[in-house]
């Protein structure tokens, strides 16, 4: 009884699942039995890779949109439109372009209905906050990204809310401003100065989490489930150099890339199985790029994906996928945190351009159903012709129209630099033809 | 406005283009009869009634110099008229489309064929219509004048308007609805703003081609009706009627300064201050200017008076209009099975009586021989048409792109190029006409450029902006290669212009039809010129109060402009924005 009234749960997720629907013919399952409680006073990361169905979890607590099952409760009540109680950051800023700074932020009292003299002074007093003082009657494209990414904040702390949600709010800004206004944040949170109770921020920036939040959730993809909850236990503020916190983000890491637990190497990549495997789209320059480095000194063909990554200047959500992609073509092998070169990894890497190309059509049609399925019918066929429709409409049975459009042009990308099949635009028709 | 906004501008997507599918597809079918049998349903009213149309009493227009200014201004108050009903039949029709699916699957269809549906036809029945239930009053006329540039204006912009509904950016959405925007101050604040600047530009080019209709509907004649109200189209006609050159040529100075008038004090302030509105992150590289808005902006009085409005506005806008967005669910458009399964049976049912209606009304008044007749002339005015937008691209395609490569030139055309299309072509059209009767020339050849006077300049104005907003480095690679005449033209500047010709082009080929009502008929004096074509046999048919044959000439000219319209524009529109889109 004390322990309840002490850390009240501000928010309240239960047993929530989410699926997106596609037209009645299959459901793609986007979030699985998230269960999660915010309290009060605490900055919690809900960490995970582009569609791990995390930006989706973060609407629903927001009630932008209903679950399919189970639910979120504020402060104890079930939430079932946009709540008042939570104000959000958006990536992409979402400022109207047609109001000033100042329209801008006072933009949520005035759907409130509150008279224009407190709006007006409220409005002042968040700007002046947020260190935007000086802006109030500029016009959103007058600003750089940091400072829109201020106007965002300040609309969303005048409304006075307990929680606020932030939704990759520094992604779409350069490293240096991120820093800058992460810094900033922090330092309004840690002195109080903010009107709100707890924060709730989705991002895919492992150090980013680490630095900011008290808690880290961190989630799988296909369907998105809570993998780990880490406490970050780091005294504020935070050294990205210290030992510790490196340890940690090495830690993150090394979950991130652990295999699902119960299935072979290969499956669980890519969502789905077999043709209906969904595909990023990867560009075999990159392919063969990261096997260059890997291949070279210091690696050596075995390395650690963190300072991979930072010499390389990709994120998560870039390098990721080109990790995966070497993996299921059998040139890589992804785990804990680590990328180790295979036997064919490193012949590709020593080979020439055709005998590179030769390799790597041997795997895609081996390893990647997809390719080696059209392959086959392209075999088949008396003319060697086929339409692509084809194919997306099988795509399109056990995907969504995006998704499939998406795995078809990897596989089309791959294909032509392999020289396996080619691909004529204008007729959209598959051939073993090469153009003369 | 300036060339880069004419060039943004003019990329938005034409009516009815963006959408998918080549085939009409059912809705098309089901909107198809309906409009034919409210025609008919119209004329058949009409005709019902007995009485002959009250005569109207009106003040004879004289041509009187002094009168002028007069004319012109009520000419122009007949325009703001129908510009105010089209705005407001855009906001309602337009919101119902992109809120309502039920109401989307009809209105759609329905905008896209009213606005091949050649307008001026509509003049016959409205007229009609409005003097009974007015009768002998002159606000019958004048609601019949004002209702038939409506019906020019409208469709277009309604479209704009519904096209950006549905656009709107997601993040944007969820600001909305996560502030909990009343759907009231959603409209104002977000909805409006948004789909401003493609709607103004619609509007403007709605008022082009509303200065055509208005000249027409001033001075028109069914059966034996003849009304002409006070304006610059009355004051042509019976100078058309007394053979005045002198009277034709301030009816044409006149219109000029009324086009140059409302382009300098109305529109460009409104282009100036809609700037804002634009959907880019980006800071502006030239802004439209204007001085009137500077001047207005720097004027206390002026801005005092704005302030007070936009106040009264702002206050208009925070109205909690009581149904808000916290009530309802979740934005959804899906609906359930069973509706739609009863929506479309009610569809099913009237669309089957509808056809009926037309069908018993036109064989009762027509046989098979009417149909062909007005088949076989709508090939002549087809073949018209084609040879004419052929002829006039081959003319100010080469020249759009000349100029529209040299800035300076560019600068000063592009305003020249826009005011020519706004001017109205058929108050130009007795001095052509005067000509073809003093040289004695063959109607069926010279009558037919009137069709195009007035819609050439879209592809000049179209071209010139896409010519401007060709990428400096793809040009310099050309010249690097050096690469040839015939290949430049072939590979690197036509796919560059491709998508702004295809959009001056639809445009000038949709006026053109409609032109050819007016221009396929000419008078000069009591000499009548006549050019063999549908639009003549509309023309003569509504002269002769015979509304079978309007009725018909209307349908079969709407089926020639909506198959040329799926069978070419749509095809090549979807083409240049597949292939050929530079941004």
């Amino acid at each position: 009884m004390d322990a309840a009234t002490a850390t009240a749960a501000l928010v309240e997720i239960d047993h929530l699942s989410h699926v997106y629907r596609k037209g009645g013919a299959s459901d793609v399952p986007v979030l699985d039995d998230v269960n999660l409680t915010l309290k009060d006073n605490e900055i919690v990361a809900l960490l995970g890779r582009s569609g791990c169905g995390k930006s989706t979890l973060l609407r629903i607590v927001a009630g932008l949109m209903p679950a399919t099952s189970g639910g979120v409760a504020i402060e104890g009540q079930r939430v079932t439109a946009p709540a008042a109680q939570v104000a959000m950051v958006f990536q992409s800023f979402a400022l109207f372009p047609w109001l000033t700074v100042l329209e801008n932020v006072e933009i949520g009292l005035e759907a409130q209905g509150i008279a224009l003299d407190e709006r007006r002074q409220r409005a002042l007093a968040a700007i002046d906050l947020i260190g935007l003082d000086g802006y109030e009657s500029a016009y959103p494209k007058e600003l750089s990204g940091g400072m829109r990414q201020r106007v965002g904040l300040a609309r969303a702390l005048v409304v006075h809310p307990k929680v606020l949600l932030m939704d990759e709010p520094f992604s779409a800004l350069d490293v240096l401003t991120a820093e800058t206004l992460r810094t900033d944040l922090l330092d309004l949170w840690c002195e109080g100065r903010m009107p709100i109770r707890s924060i709730l921020m989705v991002t895919h920036n492992i150090e980013e989490a680490v630095l900011m939040c008290d808690r880290i959730l961190v989630f799988s993809s296909n369907p998105g489930r809570i993998l780990a909850e880490i406490k970050v236990d780091l005294p504020q503020p935070r050294n990205r150099l210290e030992p510790n916190f490196r340890a940690m983000v090495d830690d993150i890491y090394a979950r991130m890339t652990a295999r699902p637990s119960g299935k072979p190497g290969r499956e669980g990549l890519f969502p789905g199985t077999g043709i209906a495997m969904v595909l990023p789209r990867v560009s075999p320059n990159l392919l063969a790029g990261l096997m260059e480095v890997l291949a070279a000194e210091p690696y050596n063909g075995h390395a650690d994906l963190p300072p991979i990554a930072a010499s390389l200047h990709l994120e998560v959500d870039d390098l990721f996928p080109i990790a995966e992609t070497l993996q299921l073509l059998r040139f890589a092998e992804v785990e804990h945190g680590d990328i180790r070169m295979t036997d064919a990894g490193k012949r590709f890497a020593r080979a020439d351009l055709d005998d590179r190309k030769k390799l790597f059509a041997q795997h895609l049609v081996t390893y990647v159903p997809l390719a080696g399925h059209i392959k086959r019918v392209l075999d088949e066929r008396a003319g060697h012709h086929a339409p692509a429709s084809r194919f997306r409409d099988e795509l399109e049975d056990s995907m969504p129209e995006e998704s499939a459009d998406r795995t078809l042009r990897a596989v089309t990308s791959w294909a032509r630099y392999a020289e396996v099949f080619a691909y004529d635009e204008d007729s959209g028709v598959f051939s073993l033809e090469n153009p003369a | 406005m300036n060339i880069r906004a004419v060039a943004g501008n003019a990329r938005a997507v034409p009516l009815g283009l963006g959408r998918r599918g080549l085939l009409p597809n059912f809705y098309d079918v089901v909107i198809f009869i309906f409009i034919a049998a409210a025609f008919v349903a119209l004329a058949h009213g009409v005709r019902e009634m007995e009485a002959p149309l009250a005569k109207l009493d009106l003040a004879p227009v004289t041509l009187d110099p002094a009168q002028l200014p007069e004319y012109a201004l009520r000419t122009t108050v007949r325009m703001f008229a129908a510009i105010l009903c089209s705005l407001l039949f855009t906001f309602v029709v337009a919101t119902l489309a992109a809120k309502s699916r039920k109401a989307e699957l009809v209105i759609i269809p329905a905008l896209d064929i009213l606005q091949s549906v050649p307008v001026l036809g509509f003049l016959t029945f409205t007229v009609a219509f409005f003097m009974r239930v007015f009768p002998g009053s002159e606000l019958g006329a004048e609601c019949a004048a004002i209702f038939a540039i409506f019906t020019s204006q409208a469709w277009n912009m309604a479209f704009s308007f519904y096209q950006s509904l549905r656009t709107i950016p997601a993040d944007l959405d969820e600001v909305s609805r996560h502030f909990r925007q009343s759907w009231w101050l959603r409209f104002w604040r977000l909805e409006v703003p948004f789909a401003a600047p493609g709607l103004i530009w619609n509007t403007m080019m709605s008022m082009s081609g509303g200065w055509f209709f208005v000249v027409a509907s001033e001075a028109i004649t069914v059966g034996d009706v003849t009304v002409k109200l006070p304006g610059i189209g009355s004051w042509l006609a019976l100078a058309i009627e007394r053979k005045d050159v002198r009277a034709v040529g301030l009816a044409v100075a006149a219109m000029g300064i009324v086009i140059l008038a409302y382009d300098q004090l109305v529109f460009r302030p409104i282009v100036a201050w809609a700037d804002k509105f634009r959907f880019e992150q980006t800071a502006a590289r030239d802004r439209p200017k204007s001085w009137v808005y500077d001047l207005v902006r720097r004027t206390r009085l002026v801005r005092v008076i704005f302030g007070a409005v936009s106040s009264i506005a702002a206050t208009l806008a925070l109205v909690r209009l009581r149904v808000s967005a916290r009530r309802r669910p979740p934005i959804s458009r899906q609906g359930s099975r069973a509706a739609d399964a009863l929506w479309l049976a009610v569809v099913l049912a009237a669309t089957a009586y509808a056809l009926w209606f037309v069908v018993a009304y036109v064989r009762t008044e027509l046989g098979i021989a009417d149909v062909l007749t007005a088949g076989g002339l709508g090939l002549l005015t087809l073949t018209r048409v084609v040879v004419l937008i052929a002829v006039a691209s081959a003319i100010w395609v080469p020249i759009g792109v000349w100029i529209g490569l040299r800035p300076w030139a560019a600068q000063r055309v592009q305003p020249v190029a826009q005011f020519l299309a706004a001017f109205p072509a058929n108050v130009l059209f007795p001095i052509a006409v005067a000509g073809i009767v003093s040289w004695r020339l063959d109607p069926n050849i010279w009558l037919s450029p009137l069709m195009v006077l007035g819609t050439q300049w879209y592809i000049l104005f179209n071209v010139i902006a896409g010519a401007s907003a060709f990428p400096t480095d793809l040009r310099e690679a050309s010249t690097i290669y050096r690469l040839r005449s015939a290949q430049w033209w072939r590979q690197v500047i036509l796919p560059g212009i491709f998508p702004y010709y295809v959009t001056g082009a639809l445009t000038a080929s949709g006026g053109s039809w409609n032109a050819s009502i007016v221009a396929e008929v000419a008078n000069w004096g009591d000499i009548k010129l006549k050019a063999a074509g549908l639009g003549a046999y509309i023309a003569d048919a509504t002269e002769a109060g015979d509304y079978p044959r309007v009725v018909l000439g209307i349908g079969v000219m709407s089926v020639f402009v909506v198959v040329v319209n799926r069978l070419l524009w749509r095809p090549l529109y979807r083409f240049a924005e597949r292939r050929c889109r530079l941004d």
